[in-house]
């Protein structure tokens, strides 16, 4: 009983001790917490970002906060990683780029389906050499700029996004006419079975059954991310973050 | 007669009640246990990782001349101790944890040795290979935090579930028992921490 009362205290004290910001809402790819971007900067950043995932499904997430709450750069980060889903489920290619204003701490923090592509040295090479140098003139969204250039010239070819459907707001608007071809074919055939006055073809039942079983798969598709808003960022897709990634101080 | 046959029924219902239970239990104990075993080789191929890594800056190490034997050899053996300790997947018991979590940081602790004494040879830490070996042994040490915080946590659902009532009685029954947790980080356990 005491070892289930210590456990479940250890737990609370887990959740109350990371104190990771939640998921944006609606959804952002870059997300300024401590005002260190003007925001024209976070517009041209969000779009660039934006293109990248709708063309390789890759998502990389720029993060800002104020300070870690005391905890390590790359803890907080895979922490957050995880907790927001920076990447699509099955891939797992999510890039998280931390920033810690008050302690000076950058991080990249890779998905577990980028460690291939982008290794932890070359994270380390990119805060050193592109984010360390720009973000101590003061120049941050070069520095950020050029740590995303850097990351997608890594992962060219890497991915390609192959899940068509995930950011129209109709999931299932390609198969309607073949649905209605269906139909009309099941039905003209009923019609002629009928005058012919004899056999009922079960098929004339199949159209409704096969619409409702399409209707209800486009929509029970997990993870609907709905993309309002005409072209913007559809959402994050529950990526997960093995421990990957380098970090640096500015 | 009519009484017999409400006892029946009563009796049969509860039978059925009970398996649905029990059913319902077991499932989800597969499940759970499918589960740690999975977390558990995670952990596994991230200390082999490391251990990889060690082996090719031993590698390194060695191309050089007059390096110091002794600090090597002690690293490739706590290394070919930590090998020989294996964890059963299935079973995960908090003694062989215990053990394998111990051999992996007596391979760590020589290692932090090692590189210690490299520190004496310039020529040797400021290589490029060694600076990248710097950021591989940090990745390599999260990576490691990480798979076990996730086994941790995998375990923990997995021990308070099998100790709420009435799962405590079932999982006797099924032989479903407690299992080991990775211990929070000693002095020992933090990553050997040198700069190039």
């Amino acid at each position: 009983m005491k070892k289930i009362l210590i456990a479940v205290l250890v737990f609370f004290n887990v959740i109350v001790q990371a104190q990771i910001p939640d998921r944006p809402s609606p959804p952002r790819l870059v997300n300024d917490f401590a005002g260190m971007l003007s925001t024209d900067e976070i517009a041209t950043l969000e779009k660039k970002l934006n293109d990248y995932n709708d063309s390789t499904s890759t998502q990389i997430a720029i993060v800002i906060v104020n300070n870690l709450d005391g905890d390590e750069a790359g803890n907080y980060a895979f922490k957050l990683g995880d907790k927001w889903g920076i990447g699509r489920k099955q891939k797992d290619n999510g890039m998280l780029i931390l920033i810690s204003k008050e302690t000076r701490d950058a991080f990249i923090a890779t998905g577990r389906g980028m460690e291939g592509a982008i290794t932890d040295v070359h994270c380390k090479r990119i805060i050193e050499n592109i984010i360390v140098p720009a973000f101590k003139g003061g120049k941050y969204y070069d520095g950020l700029n050029g740590a995303v250039d850097a990351i997608i010239k890594l992962a060219a070819g890497e991915f390609v996004n192959d899940v068509t459907n995930e950011k129209k707001s109709l999931p299932f608007s390609p198969l309607i006419p073949i649905i209605i071809i269906i139909i009309i074919a099941l039905a003209s055939r009923r019609n002629r079975n009928n005058r012919g006055g004899g056999v009922i073809g079960g098929g004339g039942w199949m159209g409704p059954l096969i619409w409702g079983s399409m209707m209800n798969s486009g929509r029970g598709g997990g993870g609907w991310s709905g993309g309002g808003g005409g072209g913007g960022f559809g959402g994050f897709g529950g990526g997960g973050f093995g421990g990957g990634g380098a970090g640096g101080k500015w | 007669m009519n009484k017999t046959l409400i006892t029946v029924g009563v009796i049969v219902g509860i039978i059925l009640v009970i398996f649905l239970w029990v059913r319902g239990f077991n499932n989800s104990m597969v499940t759970k246990n499918e589960n740690t075993a999975k977390m558990w080789s995670n952990v596994e191929s991230q200390y082999q990782r490391r251990m990889d890594l060690f082996t090719n800056v031993v590698n390194t190490i060695k191309g050089s001349a007059d390096f110091e034997k002794s600090t090597l050899e002690a690293v490739i053996e706590a290394r070919s101790q930590a090998t020989k300790i294996t964890v059963d997947p299935t079973k995960l018991t908090p003694e062989s944890i215990e053990q394998f979590q111990q051999a992996q940081n007596s391979l760590n602790s020589s290692f932090s040795k090692l590189l210690l004494v490299v520190e004496q040879y310039p020529v040797l830490k400021t290589t490029d290979a060694f600076r990248d070996f710097q950021v591989q042994i940090e990745g390599t040490e999260n990576r490691i935090n990480k798979a076990r915080d996730d086994f941790n946590s995998t375990i923990q659902e997995y021990n308070t579930y099998i100790k709420l009532f009435p799962n405590s009685l079932f999982a006797k029954m099924f032989g479903y028992t407690e299992k080991g947790y990775f211990k929070a980080a000693a002095g020992s356990e933090k990553a050997p921490e040198v700069k190039f």
